[in-house]
């Protein structure tokens, strides 16, 4: 649980988590084999398609959430369950005390339901006398040890047996050996005599079927099943966004959700539970059976136009298991109560701002969350979309004020950048790296060695340089990334070189500025929009082919950002930009002619920025061009993952960059490879960075720069 | 017919409900009436071996509460709520010279632990290798969690391919007061230590398939 009150406390917190070694270990060994169980339980199936099922049959319930309402209410009660709405966290807590103390409830026994955690219906109950119990393994353990899930599906992920031995050896009073198997067999003795003595159940639903007013429960363990059979009174506590229409609906969401939470094809139980079943217990009553449907602002949300795709989420974890940072800190640093990526988003909305206000920042945007999201959520772009909302509740800080008042006024930005250039010389010592940081940049940056601004940008340079290509095949504005204008031109000088041999007349429009994905990252919108507005009339789309950029990021922002922020008009303007591995692969086609065959060819490794395999879906373009140039290709363990920097992210969470980038930069040396290429300047400035600082022999070189270097001089 | 080779009309589905059960570590046999469903059932508990009368976990130190729980299980014990009387009646009869206890009280008064609960499933889903059951009878429903070992008897006409296939028959059943419809796919697990899998935590530790060929 994430209660840290400033940013500073939290970092420090993150930084302990950083330092705990058995749970960096779990959470590697995790990342690596869920992608594996993941993919083989989507064997044969169209995934994309499953996906867009579950989200297209989610956003219709949620549509009509009210009425989905009343409907299961009406047929429920009908088959003999009490039904009740608690409007919040405390109401819902409230009801179910009182439905305790009316039956002469002394004793509870649970099973997993996250929304009970949502409501901290454990110490509710506790403080009012009750005896409560958890019987999901995971939960059990951490209840004893008094701490939150640090995942929603499998609770005490962050624990060694070890220390379960341990806790269990408390526990029972004997000493208990660290074998898991065996330590299991004793929480299923322990726990088994908890169920015969409880009065009452309660479970969560992870369906509640209007058409016959049923819940569905989806688990592994059979503890649930205890839960609604045993005791004399079974409470089920669910969130409103688990209404669903009917039984296809449910089990359409049941073929994505354990494949996609565990990468398994089903859980080894699905109850359907309509009414309160046949009960033989004590006392000859007969069973009572209610659901305590949680609001907690779930129906405010179902009704906000951007964020009630948030109430898709169908709890199965997924976003953290892919989450680079996630894996990084564990679930105890990367929520409040939801973990992972959902759990950033959904604190703000049940658990507020300020549990939420630096949870949203810690997001390095690299949208593997979204590319697994088992309801197609688009995560990042709503974790911005809160950080937004936060500031502008709240009033946003000075930096990310200044650098949008700076990128708005495009002259400003590049003449300040200009002047850099000046005043940086007594820092980095004419050499290529910035070699003693301004004392505005924090020390935590030397993970990574930090490149100095160019002697003249590539936009001073391009009047010189500007090919002349007669007849040429199609016409193509260049947009160039920040970075790569003022860091690193020679990148931009490679792509010019490598599109003019390949017969393409480039244009540099000189009006555009920043792409504004950093100020988007930094929660500020009305600058986005400004310089969005600006480079879609610099670049006039109408006059080109294609809009090429070498920046991943700037692609990825430009391609999918800019319609969603200008509407139609910029339409036509995102349908033309492409990467330029893309143009070049796929759409005009290496030039043999220009490469010819080499003996003994360097290896090269590859990163797939996010933006680009993620964003843009490009997953095979750059590889096939540095095989076509001639270079004998080593891939990468993880291509996919990020390399940590995440724009402004690294300077935030130096530590966590740093962490993601040692992995990264250990998978490239397994390959054996000399040159490390990708096709984003973020990722060089963070690869090319981190190589320098650990002295390694590996180089480090934008894609474009890469093929030139093989490139004839002439034709 | 040699083990393992398929008998149904629907060879496809069969295969795939057994590849798919056998993924999660169900045991499937086929068998070509409900006797000889039985008589491996019966066989199946006389060979438990005599360590595993102790009820799973009772081996392990416990504290005092859970240990009084164990010393209530002595004899071995069979359940079958969901049997025809008369097949009911056979099966005791198959029990009782081998000193199995064939259970016909309140299943609550073994909430220690059965041997085995016998249950014939009402469908198959090919495609998850899952039973269907409907377990609105509660001793149907316990004797289906607080077995070690669950037989479920699946007579291959009730085979479908996917859940989606059952929809129809579901809704129905969800609709008749008061029900309580169990998937069942394979024994209970749990990955929440360490993500090492283990079986039987609540639930069964084994799971038998017995295919009956009825059509």
């Amino acid at each position: 649980m994430q209660t840290a009150k400033t940013l500073k406390d939290y970092r420090r917190e993150v930084d302990q988590a950083l330092a705990n070694d058995f749970l960096r270990q779990a959470m590697d060994n995790f990342a690596v084999a869920y992608r594996a169980s993941r993919a083989n339980a989507f064997a044969g199936l169209d995934v994309d398609r499953l996906v867009a099922d579950v989200a297209g049959a989610k956003d219709q319930a949620l549509a009509g959430l009210d009425a989905l309402y009343a409907r299961f209410k009406a047929k429920a009660e009908a088959l003999g369950i009490r039904v009740h709405l608690a409007a919040t966290a405390d109401e819902a807590n409230r009801i179910i005390a009182a439905i305790a103390r009316e039956n002469r409830v002394a004793t509870v026994i649970k099973s997993k339901s996250m929304t009970a955690e949502e409501t901290l219906l454990n110490h509710h109950l506790e403080a009012e006398g009750l005896t409560v119990t958890e019987t999901d393994l995971g939960e059990w353990i951490i209840q004893l040890r008094h701490e939150g899930p640090s995942h929603m599906v499998m609770p005490a992920i962050h624990l060694s047996r070890f220390q379960v031995a341990e806790l269990f050896s408390q526990v029972t009073g004997q000493k208990q050996d660290a074998e898991i198997q065996r330590l299991v067999k004793v929480a299923r003795r322990e726990l088994r005599r908890k169920f015969a003595e409880a009065d009452m159940g309660i479970s969560g639903a992870n369906f509640a079927i209007a058409e016959t007013g049923t819940i569905g429960l989806v688990t592994n363990e059979g503890n649930a099943r205890l839960v609604t059979t045993l005791p004399r009174v079974h409470v089920a506590l669910v969130g409103l966004d688990k209404l669903v229409p009917d039984l296809h609906t449910a089990l359409q969401i049941l073929r994505v959700l354990p494949r996609n939470a565990t990468g398994q094809a089903i859980t080894s139980y699905v109850t359907w539970i309509s009414g309160p079943a046949e009960y033989g217990g004590p006392g000859g009553t007969a069973k009572q059976m209610h659901i305590v449907f949680l609001d907690n602002g779930r129906r405010a949300l179902a009704r906000d136009p951007i964020f009630a795709q948030v109430l898709r989420c169908v709890r199965c974890g997924a976003c953290a298991n892919v989450c680079p940072v996630y894996r990084m800190v564990g679930g105890h640093q990367y929520g409040h109560i939801y973990i992972g990526a959902i759990g950033l988003i959904v604190t703000y909305f049940f658990h507020g701002r300020e549990k939420a206000r630096h949870l949203v920042q810690n997001c390095i945007n690299c949208g593997a969350c979204k590319a697994v999201c088992a309801a197609g959520i688009d995560l990042p772009r709503l974790i911005k979309e809160v950080h937004a909302r936060i500031q502008d509740e709240e009033g946003h800080p000075i930096e990310s004020v200044m650098l949008s008042l700076v990128l708005k006024n495009r002259r400003l930005f590049h003449t300040l950048l200009r002047s850099a250039q000046i005043a940086q010389k007594p820092v980095t010592d004419q050499t290529q790296y910035l070699r003693h940081l301004p004392h505005i940049f924090s020390r935590q940056h030397n993970f990574r060695a930090l490149p100095a601004i160019a002697e003249k940008a590539f936009r001073d340079q391009w009047e010189q340089i500007a090919p002349v290509v007669p007849k040429p095949r199609m016409k193509v504005a260049l947009f160039a990334s920040c970075v790569q204008d003022f860091v690193y031109p020679e990148q931009l000088l490679a792509g010019v070189r490598l599109l003019a041999a390949h017969g393409v007349a480039v244009a540099f429009p000189m009006g555009q500025s920043c792409c504004g994905l950093p100020v988007a990252m930094m929660g500020e919108k009305q600058a986005a929009h400004s310089v969005a507005c600006q480079n879609v009339a610099a670049l006039a789309p109408e006059r080109y082919d294609y809009v090429v950029t070498l920046c991943a990021s700037c692609a990825s922002h430009l391609k999918h950002a800019y319609p969603r922020m200008l509407g139609s008009r910029a339409q036509t303007f995102a349908d033309k930009v492409q990467p330029l591995s893309v143009l070049l692969n796929d759409i005009l086609g290496l030039d043999s002619r220009l490469f010819p065959v080499q003996a003994g060819a360097a290896a090269v490794t590859y990163h797939a920025p996010c933006h680009l395999c993620r964003g843009l879906g490009v997953h095979a373009a750059p590889q096939a061009l540095v095989r076509a140039a001639g270079y004998r290709f080593a891939p990468a363990a993880e291509e996919e993952t990020c390399c940590g920097f995440g724009g402004t992210y690294s300077a935030k969470f130096p530590e966590i960059s740093a962490q993601i980038l040692a992995k990264k930069l250990a998978d490239a040396g397994r390959t054996g490879a000399d040159l490390l290429v990708t096709e984003c300047p973020g990722c060089v400035m963070q690869l090319r960075g981190g190589a320098k600082r650990q002295g390694l022999g590996l180089q480090v070189a934008h894609l474009a720069e890469v093929l030139v270097k093989k490139m004839k001089a002439k034709r | 017919m040699p083990p393992g080779t398929d008998r149904g009309r629907h060879p496809a589905a069969a295969q795939t409900f057994r590849r798919a059960a056998e993924k999660v570590s169900a045991i499937v046999r086929d068998v070509a009436s409900l006797d000889e469903a039985l008589a491996y059932t019966v066989r199946l508990c006389d060979t438990k071996e005599a360590c595993e009368l102790l009820a799973t976990g009772c081996a392990e130190p416990l504290s005092p509460g859970a240990a009084a729980l164990c010393e209530r299980k002595q004899t071995k014990i069979m359940a079958a709520p969901g049997l025809p009387p008369e097949l009911w009646t056979r099966f005791e009869e198959l029990c009782r010279p081998r000193g199995i206890t064939l259970a016909d009280g309140p299943l609550r008064d073994h909430l220690a632990g059965i041997d085995i609960g016998v249950t014939i499933a009402d469908y198959g889903i090919a495609e998850t290798g899952t039973l269907v059951i409907d377990s609105s009878s509660e001793a149907l429903r316990l004797a289906t969690m607080i077995s070690e070992i669950h037989v479920a008897i699946l007579p291959l006409s009730r085979l479908r391919e996917t859940a989606h296939d059952l929809e129809p028959e579901l809704t129905a059943r969800m609709q008749t007061p008061a029900n309580y419809l169990a998937f069942i796919t394979g024994a209970s697990r749990t990955a929440d230590i360490e993500r090492v899998l283990a079986i039987g935590v609540h639930g069964p530790l084994e799971l038998h398939i017995l295919l009956l060929e009825d059509r």
